[in-house]
């Protein structure tokens, strides 16, 4: 199935990259309200039409990706250092140290975490620029995600410490430190990233559904979540086919993330 | 051929009852299951609209002319001291149970409402002072009700109080309106039925109400509802939303209708609480009113109207809205859309324009933070205009969607916010409903709640004025008081209106004798009246 990890990747990379220059490739600012052209079919001037305050919908698409697409996985990587950390350290010290950190991410994953976003983000500063908006609710999604991903860390560096590689080093005098650091943290590393492959797509849902909430990103900066929110209601979608296009990014980013997961999968 | 003539006769007569009178059954739906069948507590929408198709009522305001025409009295009289009225009863009319409707009735339902026990919120309209409530009932249909002190508008106040039977052992389900409910299941549905006993009768002299029945569904998704009224599933939405108002309009020609604008305002206000833990400087800009004025001026609202509303709204002239006939405040004007007008009357406060932003006279940047109900879609569109209205004079605003727990909790207890969008619905006409907004004593008085002494001169001149309005029996005397407010709500601006929402109703073009109104309910406020052609009726 290499093809089709091929596609994926070029998939992912094609979408990455148009986000990435979306500055360039924007034809108006995100934000700019075309108020004699609200609601426009696509034009040459707006290749997607405009929204209903006149805003160009292609750039609004070509920014929102980028917002989702780079704090997404921004918010993984911190889930999965968090899950790492809190995880591995569970797992190698057992004990105690173990059954509190477990109890603790027990906790977390019995909580509905919708509403504990939601509360969280209640207690959050009102008075916030929206770029700070969106990276508090990055920030949060990403405090909040470590949990699933410690259980399945602490599991293997539990395995790890018993294992013989372990004890012999232990045996020639290896400090903790240094066997946690040099001797099983790479072999931590696979059961990482497979953490980190699976939070994106999660992460990048969750910023949906709060923007579906109107309580992701707030305006005027656009996120995925807040271009689906759009098709909400009858009138959204029906006759005007274009404004599906954050739906089907969504769908084919998530897709290509499963897939690549799956290879990364396989490969650990 | 006589025969034949007069059966052709018989058969036109038959038709033209049959399209008068219709039969059959009404469907429609509730957005909630109600809290509570009885009339005394209502204090939800869905309760508040059960009362209204099954309660009887002394006397109703007309929802057309705004009017109010008597109901179950057949006469009324207000003493010259505001505190009593008495009402000359109709007789020969029973409950939906057969129970006969006496003046006990109406002296139980009174007391029933007055007694502090019971927690009504239809009975608070009727409290303005400590004391008990006498009530003289002479023979079977004759009976005053005395209140101890004077209770301005005291007539128009029955136009929510539902007669109930003080001697039915149904008990308040036993009703004197046009229907009663015969079914209900939660989360489902809710069966209305005839009343057979309701005593209302039509100018040919026929028993009202004309329909047998009424559905009810219980259903909250919107979509939903207007997709059921496409389809010919349920005969009306009372209140549709602009986007949802084109779409029926398009689909079903006729079916729409907009009675002009409503009630309803958008509005926004600005934290002045002296306890809020916001900065020093930041309260010193909201509590002026140059400040608040020339934000007003920024907004273009008939852009918001015009996107937010697909047209369906107007730019708010103030506190009360036209809509209110008698009460509106007509030397008012809309103020019109001027940033260049917003930055001079920001420059008498010492705000300076540096680089395209704002600065107030000791050099801190105009922003703040404009918090509102997440989920509502118009709300936040309305909040992302104004931001790029106001980039426009230099100021930054931030927008935070908050859900709506999160947002009562921060404007009514923390006071932790700077600015609030939110919308209001008003049900009643008048000043009555604004006193525990616009007292500076009230808790709903949002800029700045409870005050023990109005921190300002114009609020102690908008406390005079609305006690010596509650206080007068002269609705003309009450109406130049009421006006004064209106006129120093306009000019100080503690709330910005933004735009009136029209009454915007989906009605089938199979029903009879509906007239949309700009009072809630929009459509059926003549239930007893509305009838299905006969097509239909016998579908």
């Amino acid at each position: 199935m290499k093809w089709l990890r091929n596609i994926s990747i070029a998939m992912l990379g094609t979408v990455f990259l148009a986000s990435l220059f979306a500055g360039t490739l924007a034809p108006a600012p995100y934000a700019k309200q075309f108020r004699d052209e609200p609601d426009a079919p696509p034009t040459r001037q707006h290749w997607l039409g405009t929204d209903d305050l006149g805003r160009d919908r292609y750039s609004r698409v070509l920014h929102g990706t980028r917002i989702s697409l780079l704090l997404a996985p921004a918010a993984a990587f911190l889930a999965a250092l968090l899950a790492g950390a809190l995880g591995g350290l569970a797992g190698y010290l057992g004990g105690w140290t173990e059954r509190c950190l477990m109890a603790t991410a027990d906790l977390v994953l019995s909580l509905p975490w919708l509403f504990l976003l939601l509360a969280v983000r209640a207690l959050m500063p009102l008075n916030v620029a929206p770029m700070e908006s969106v990276m508090i609710t990055f920030l949060i999604l990403g405090c909040l995600g470590w949990a699933a991903g410690a259980r399945v860390v602490c599991a293997g560096a539990s395995a790890m410490r018993d294992s013989d590689f372990a004890l012999q080093a232990q045996a020639l005098g290896c400090s903790q430190v240094r066997l946690l650091w040099r001797h099983m943290a790479p072999n931590l590393r696979p059961l990482l990233l497979a953490q980190f492959w699976i939070s994106v797509p999660v992460f990048i849902l969750a910023e949906a559904n709060l923007g579906i909430l109107g309580l992701g990103v707030s305006e005027p900066l656009p996120s995925w979540g807040s271009l689906l929110r759009e098709m909400e209601g009858l009138t959204a979608v029906s006759g005007k086919p274009w404004v599906l296009v954050p739906l089907l990014l969504l769908m084919v980013s998530v897709t290509a993330f499963q897939v690549l997961l799956t290879e990364q999968e396989t490969l650990a | 051929m006589r025969l034949r003539a007069a059966i052709l006769f018989a058969l036109l007569l038959w038709t033209k009852v049959a399209v008068a009178q219709g039969g059959g059954q009404l469907r429609f739906c509730l957005r909630s299951d109600p809290k509570t069948f009885d009339p005394a507590l209502v204090d939800d929408d869905a309760s508040e609209r059960i009362r209204y198709m099954t309660g009887g009522f002394l006397l109703r305001v007309n929802r057309l002319t705004q009017d109010l025409e008597p109901a179950l009295a057949t006469s009324w009289k207000l003493s010259k001291d505001g505190r009593t009225i008495s009402f000359q009863l109709r007789e020969g009319i029973y409950f939906s149970d057969g129970t006969p409707f006496t003046a006990a009735d109406v002296a139980y339902t009174m007391q029933r409402l007055m007694d502090p026990a019971m927690h009504s919120p239809t009975g608070d309209a009727f409290r303005s002072g400590d004391g008990k409530l006498l009530t003289q009932t002479i023979g079977t249909s004759k009976i005053s009700i005395t209140f101890p002190v004077p209770v301005a508008s005291l007539d128009s106040k029955f136009d929510q109080v539902a007669i109930v039977s003080a001697k039915s052992p149904k008990k308040e389900m036993a009703v004197l309106g046009p229907f009663y409910v015969a079914d209900y299941k939660a989360g489902a549905y809710l069966q209305l039925n005839r009343n057979p006993n309701y005593w209302k009768r039509d100018e040919q002299g026929r028993s009202l109400p004309y329909l047998d029945s009424i559905r009810l569904d219980i259903q909250q998704n919107r979509d939903a509802e207007m997709l059921r009224f496409l389809r010919g599933e349920i005969d009306l939405i009372d209140t549709v939303d602009a986007e949802y108002f084109n779409r029926a309009q398009t689909e079903q020609a006729g079916s729409a209708h907009d009675a002009g604008v409503s009630l309803d305002p958008e509005q926004l206000w600005f934290n002045q609480t002296a306890k809020s833990p916001i900065p020093d400087y930041k309260r010193t800009w909201f509590r002026s009113t140059n400040f608040r004025v020339a934000i007003w001026q920024a907004l273009n609202r008939d852009d918001m109207a015009r996107l937010v509303f697909r047209g369906r709204a107007h730019a708010a002239v103030g506190m009360l809205s036209p809509a209110d006939k008698f009460w509106f405040n007509a030397s008012l004007r809309t103020r019109p859309y001027d940033p260049q007008g917003a930055l001079k009357l920001l420059a008498k406060d010492g705000f300076q324009q540096r680089n395209g932003q704002l600065f107030d006279h000791d050099g801190h940047l105009v922003e703040f933070s404009l918090a509102t109900a997440a989920g509502s879609k118009a709300r936040e569109r309305m909040a992302a205009m104004m931001q790029e209205d106001l980039s426009k004079i230099g100021i930054k605003l931030n927008i935070v969607a908050l859900d709506f727990p999160s947002l009562i909790e921060r404007i009514t207890r923390t006071f932790d916010y700077e600015a609030c969008l939110l919308g209001l619905t008003n049900m009643t006409l008048g000043p009555d409903a604004q006193m525990n907004v616009w007292l500076s004593s009230a808790d709903n008085h949002q800029w700045n709640p409870s005050q023990k002494q109005p921190e300002t001169a114009w609020e102690a001149e908008i406390d005079r004025l609305m006690k010596a309005q509650a206080s007068n029996l002269d609705a003309k005397k009450r109406k130049v008081a009421f006006d004064r407010v209106q006129q120093i709500a306009w000019e100080q601006a503690p709330f910005i209106y933004l735009v009136n929402r029209d009454a915007l109703s989906a009605v089938s073009t199979k029903l009879r004798n509906v007239q949309p109104a700009v009072i809630q309910p929009y459509v059926y406020w003549n239930i007893d009246q509305i009838s299905r052609t006969a097509e239909s009726a016998a579908k």
